[in-house]
């Protein structure tokens, strides 16, 4: 096991979480820096995702590092029925860190258990994935120039969204206030609830998406509600369009308002928002790019300072 | 005769006795501690009066004593379970069991998507509540409560 890896957001600490963030503006001063010289990355993918691959490997490339691995796990031994672990302890011998995505939960976790290699997990089912909320909190730092005392508004799928857990768990340490609005079939479960109670977290739970949470906000981050999600579909048809931005709702937001999203959005984010100077989604999936670099670094243990320094 | 008979069975010269079982989840714990594949005897009682539990289950097994970690596996299941290790027919410690902080290799997974029900590999569980006994999967996170947990 290697204690560089990077499973899940709760494994690392404020401080960490900090210092990955400064390091990511400095990527984005200097996203061509040839300090993989000699090093090779595997990009192990058994669940596509196109998104999520081509930034990870940008993000080597312009690093000065190698990529190989695999984005459709049909074509490798896995469908022959190799175990995870034999893939894992196999590609080990070849390459200086594992990025993986996985359809399994647990299954970064486990690796980082066969292997001395580090891993990163790009997603493990519906569990965690880890560099997408450092890049959800990259986007949030650099435009409100903090992260602390914020007001972020959660809308859609709080349910399912694993990013919404993950960035709530990571704005622990930033004193945020929170707004949950979903139907009920997809409001915030129980456990997260809980978990804002024990660490003094300020959060209120809306049914409507309304003009007085939205000019409340500094954040407002989008999620896509998915049919699949309900067990009746004349529910879904009910609430389908409850949840959906247009620009006209944020004529009374704040300035200093952005609205983010995971990406991929379908309609819950008009098409007339995104000439909004306050629409961030585009800014954000490219802000993945220098979050992914600070986060390579750190898993094969890379002082930045050092690197600036020479 | 049949009187002497009975003793026989009822006390143990050496081994281990484990009382207050809850009846319901007896045979699960014969399970765990592996005492189907004893060869010395093994004397197994269920539905018994008890006052603390209604109903109990009881576990006599004659010339073994179990490792304290083995039998603090089946705490999960029977957290009033009582162990006492008879020497010479006295009881030379009594002691509840304790559950440990993680287990490992006796729950399955309740999340058919984790990645413990997909390879072949051991299940670890960490204990996050230990007033109402709740444990949750090492590896995709799922929680689940003494009562629902499967053993494997």
């Amino acid at each position: 096991m290697n204690s560089n890896s990077l499973v899940s957001i709760s494994d690392i600490s404020k401080e960490e979480i900090l210092h990955l963030l400064e390091n990511a503006r400095y990527f984005e001063e200097n996203p061509n820096h040839k300090i993989l010289d000699g090093k090779v990355v595997a990009t192990l993918f058994f669940e596509p995702s196109t998104r999520t691959r081509l930034s990870f490997e940008t993000a080597v490339n312009r690093l000065g590092g190698r990529v190989i691995g695999f984005s459709d796990a049909s074509t490798t031994s896995s469908s022959k029925g190799e175990t995870l672990k034999d893939t894992i302890k196999m590609v080990s011998n070849y390459v200086d860190l594992i990025v993986m995505r996985h359809y399994l939960e647990g299954a970064a976790r486990y690796a980082t258990e066969v292997t001395d290699t580090p891993i990163i997990n790009a997603g493990d089912g519906a569990h965690q994935h880890p560099s997408q909320t450092m890049l959800d909190l990259y986007s949030i730092y650099k435009t409100q120039g903090t992260l602390e005392n914020l007001t972020i508004t959660m809308v859609g799928d709080l349910k399912y969204g694993r990013t919404v857990h993950s960035l709530l768990m990571a704005m622990q340490y930033f004193n945020p206030t929170f707004n949950f609005v979903a139907c009920d079939e997809l409001k915030m479960p129980i456990e997260y609830k809980e978990f804002c109670d024990q660490k003094g977290i300020k959060y209120t739970e809306h049914k409507d998406f309304s003009e007085e949470v939205i000019n409340s906000s500094d954040i407002i981050y989008m999620t896509r509600v998915q049919r699949e999600r309900f067990t009746d579909i004349m529910e879904y048809e009910k609430v389908k369009n409850l949840y959906n931005l247009h620009n006209a709702m944020l004529d009374n937001s704040k300035d200093n308002l952005r609205i983010l999203h995971p990406l991929p959005r379908v309609n819950e984010i008009d098409q007339d928002v995104d000439d909004n100077p306050k629409a961030y989604y585009f800014q954000q999936a490219q802000n993945g790019l220098y979050a992914r670099q600070a986060i390579i670094c750190r898993a094969l243990n890379i002082d930045i300072k050092e690197v600036q320094k020479s | 005769m049949t009187g002497k008979k009975e003793l026989a069975v009822a006390a143990l010269q050496n081994g281990t006795v484990i009382d207050h079982i809850p009846a319901s989840v007896l045979f699960d714990a014969v399970k765990i501690l592996g005492i189907e594949k004893l060869n010395t005897h093994v004397t197994i009682g269920n539905n018994l009066n008890s006052k603390k539990l209604g109903t109990k289950g009881i576990i006599k097994v004659a010339d073994v004593e179990f490792p304290e970690a083995i039998l603090n596996r089946i705490a999960l299941i029977a957290p009033t379970a009582v162990v006492n290790i008879i020497r010479d027919f006295e009881v030379v410690e009594k002691h509840p069991v304790q559950l440990p902080d993680t287990i490992v290799g006796i729950v399955k997974c309740g999340n058919p998507k984790c990645i413990t029900n997909n390879e072949p590999m051991k299940t670890r569980f960490e204990v996050v509540d230990r007033e109402n006994v709740t444990i949750r999967c090492h590896y995709c996170g799922h929680s689940v409560s003494n009562k629902d947990a499967q053993i494997d």
